[in-house]
């Protein structure tokens, strides 16, 4: 070539394309431009310290996504063609899917809306560039993960509404209300929420479990899906660590907020991964490691490694910490017993693990599970053997915050829940411990709103009195397909016939048509 | 106001008891029986008897559990919204001083649950 120098090096044209893209306002005031960047009490005196760890320019993001979607597309294709859901470990793997399609899949689309909104709102163009990415990631996470998921909608029940559901159903306000939660504060909250509690902290609590899950269960689309998302969350986790890097290094008065932020969020995160300690202990017909295993590695130990570090800028580990590990041992349990006793009203499967599957939980949780969980179990399924499958017919009392159900035990004492109690301008409120009760103390208007499912039922606004309809009508579970036990269900039954196991039903996607 | 927030941040509770249509919101939890997941959460009218409450409401929620049939609930040990609380059959739940939104524990030291394992 003649012209030398044509190409600007990686560090120039980050500059050029981020940093030169911003300017000094003249005729108006930076203040009134981003006015939400200061009510929360974070001070920002110098946000060119702000650090770009992976200097990503847009055109090369455009260029670099749209050759790993078009290599995951194409696996998906050949998914479908190959009829990729009939090499899957067990139909009962698919509820997990149900869960995190009506679960997680819309919370992505939430973090979308979240950073599109808070990279609005940091006068400093780093943050914005950063914020700006992650946003576009969590569209595209949204999106491919309904499209991994589709194909197994055109075999298997409960996966046809979930946006609807993710909206109504009772207990997936637990993750509708987490991120509502993050979404309706400031943006530094929002970043510390999100950014450092879930992404960096947590997440590897929630991708690890799904991605490697669906790998041992021979979920190929799924598995691909978490191999393409992975460098995204390497970006996601950098920014999570940056964002209170700088926040700590601006000024010594944001370390108290921040701290208090941190303890919120790791405590709404833990009861939120509740759920997936269920799903890798429960839902998983091959287990990758039990839910224990889980929090040790990837909270106890990488966690501990974290706080260490972020012990220089004045930073404790997360109040409550305690509580959290040893709750290891107990959450998996409790929120499967929830769910089978609910199992009317959810559009996944439940039912009580086979005798092995006992044994392992036996062998995993040597100091609880046989002292307070099998019993239960071994009642339940013997209960169901004799044509009395137990469902619990009244509502249960759900936590204001959290808005879990009160399953939760103490810590000392396993045999009672850790239920608190108090009063609020002359209302009572309940919850599930004193991580959540401390969280509504610190800002009861913002819970004191809180859009309990099981109220809302009794007040008559879920279009119906009885929870048959609202299942129904309201949730848009059919009942009789999405809900109830797995054995005998209509998916269980479809499995058989894909296996060669019965010839009450064909195989394929046809008969679930014309059912 | 606790909470930081860019204007005057104020809601009304959700839950109040005018939103319940003459109704009210009581749970009921009841100690070393975890096979039921939390305390229910039941729909009760004001003015209804505790001893109604305990036959039509509480005695139906709980009759799946083995020691439902061996519990006698009335001369069981009593709290309401953590402090102790005699029941008196005849009583109103309102004369009984049990409001909105309260919770009722019932202790039956006798019964531990499923093989005696809190379920």
């Amino acid at each position: 070539m003649a012209v030398k120098n044509k190409k600007l090096n990686l560090k120039d044209k980050y500059q050029y394309l981020t940093r030169d893209m911003s300017w000094e306002p003249t005729y108006q005031n930076k203040e009134d431009i981003y006015p939400d960047e200061r009510f929360e009490g974070i001070k920002i005196t110098d946000w060119s310290q702000w650090e770009d760890p992976f200097r990503l320019t847009m055109d090369a993001y455009w260029k670099y996504q749209a050759e790993k979607e078009k290599k995951l597309y194409a696996i998906f294709d050949a998914f479908a063609q190959n009829n990729g859901h009939q090499n899957i470990s067990d139909a009962r793997y698919v509820n997990a899917l149900k869960l995190f399609l009506t679960g997680v899949s819309p919370l992505e689309h939430a973090a979308f809306q979240g950073y599109a909104k808070v990279g609005r709102q940091f006068s400093g163009a780093g943050a914005r560039v950063a914020c700006q990415m992650q946003a576009i990631d969590e569209l595209r996470h949204s999106q491919t993960q309904q499209h991994a998921m589709s194909h197994y909608n055109k075999h298997f029940n409960g996966l046809h509404d979930a946006a609807h559901m993710h909206d109504r159903v009772w207990f997936l306000s637990v993750p509708k209300s987490f991120f509502d939660d993050a979404r309706s504060a400031g943006p530094f909250e929002f970043l510390t929420a999100i950014s450092f509690s879930f992404e960096y902290v947590l997440t590897n609590l929630l991708f690890v479990p799904f991605m490697s899950g669906a790998a041992y269960n021979g979920d190929m689309a799924t598995v691909t899906f978490g191999f393409s998302a992975q460098s995204d969350e390497a970006r996601h986790m950098t920014l999570g660590l940056e964002v209170i890097k700088f926040i700590l290094e601006q000024h010594e008065d944001n370390v108290p907020i921040v701290q208090k932020w941190i303890d919120k969020w790791f405590w709404r995160g833990f009861r939120l991964l509740s759920l997936v300690g269920m799903m890798m202990d429960y839902m998983l017909p091959n287990k990758v490691m039990s839910w224990a295993e889980a929090w040790e590695v990837y909270y106890e130990q990488n966690g501990g490694a974290l706080f260490k570090d972020l012990e220089r800028y004045g930073i404790r580990p997360p109040k409550y910490q305690d509580i959290a590990n040893d709750a290891k041992h107990h959450v998996s349990h409790q929120a499967w017993s929830t769910f089978y006793q609910y199992g009317h009203a959810t559009n996944f499967h439940t039912w009580m693990p086979e005798k092995e599957e006992l044994d392992w939980l036996s062998e995993k949780y040597p100091d609880t599970f046989d002292k307070y969980y099998r019993p239960r179990f071994e009642h339940w399924a013997k209960e169901h053997a004799e044509g009395r499958r137990f469902y619990n017919n009244t509502l249960p009392q759900l936590c204001q915050v959290c808005q879990i159900p009160t399953i939760f035990t103490e810590k000392d004492d396993p045999s009672m829940l850790s239920h608190r109690q108090i009063e609020h301008e002359g209302e009572r409120y309940h919850f599930c411990s004193d991580g959540c009760c401390d969280i509504f103390k610190d800002e009861p208007e913002k819970y004191v709103q809180a859009w309990l499912p099981v109220h809302q039922i009794y007040q008559g606004n879920c279009e119906g009195g009885d929870v048959e309809t609202v299942v129904s009508k309201y949730y848009h579970i059919n009942i009789g397909e999405d809900n109830f036990e797995y054995i005998g269900s209509p998916d269980h039954k479809r499995w058989l016939a894909i296996k060669g196991k019965s010839s009450d039903e064909k195989a394929g996607g046809a008969d679930k048509n014309a059912a | 106001m606790s909470v930081n927030a860019l204007y005057d941040y104020k809601f009304e509770p959700r839950d109040k008891v005018e939103n319940f249509h003459g109704m009210q919101l009581l749970y009921l939890y009841w100690p070393h029986h975890l096979m039921y997941c939390s305390p229910f959460a039941f729909l009760v009218q004001p003015d209804m008897t505790f001893g109604a409450f305990i036959e039509e409401v509480l005695k139906p929620a709980v009759a799946a559990h083995p020691d439902a049939g061996n519990a006698s609930f009335l001369d069981a040990r009593w709290q309401l919204n953590g402090e102790p609380f005699t029941p008196d059959a005849s009583a109103t739940l309102k004369d009984s001083g049990i409001d909105h939104k309260s919770m009722l524990t019932v202790i039956t030291p006798e019964l531990n649950g499923i093989a005696g394992s809190a379920s």
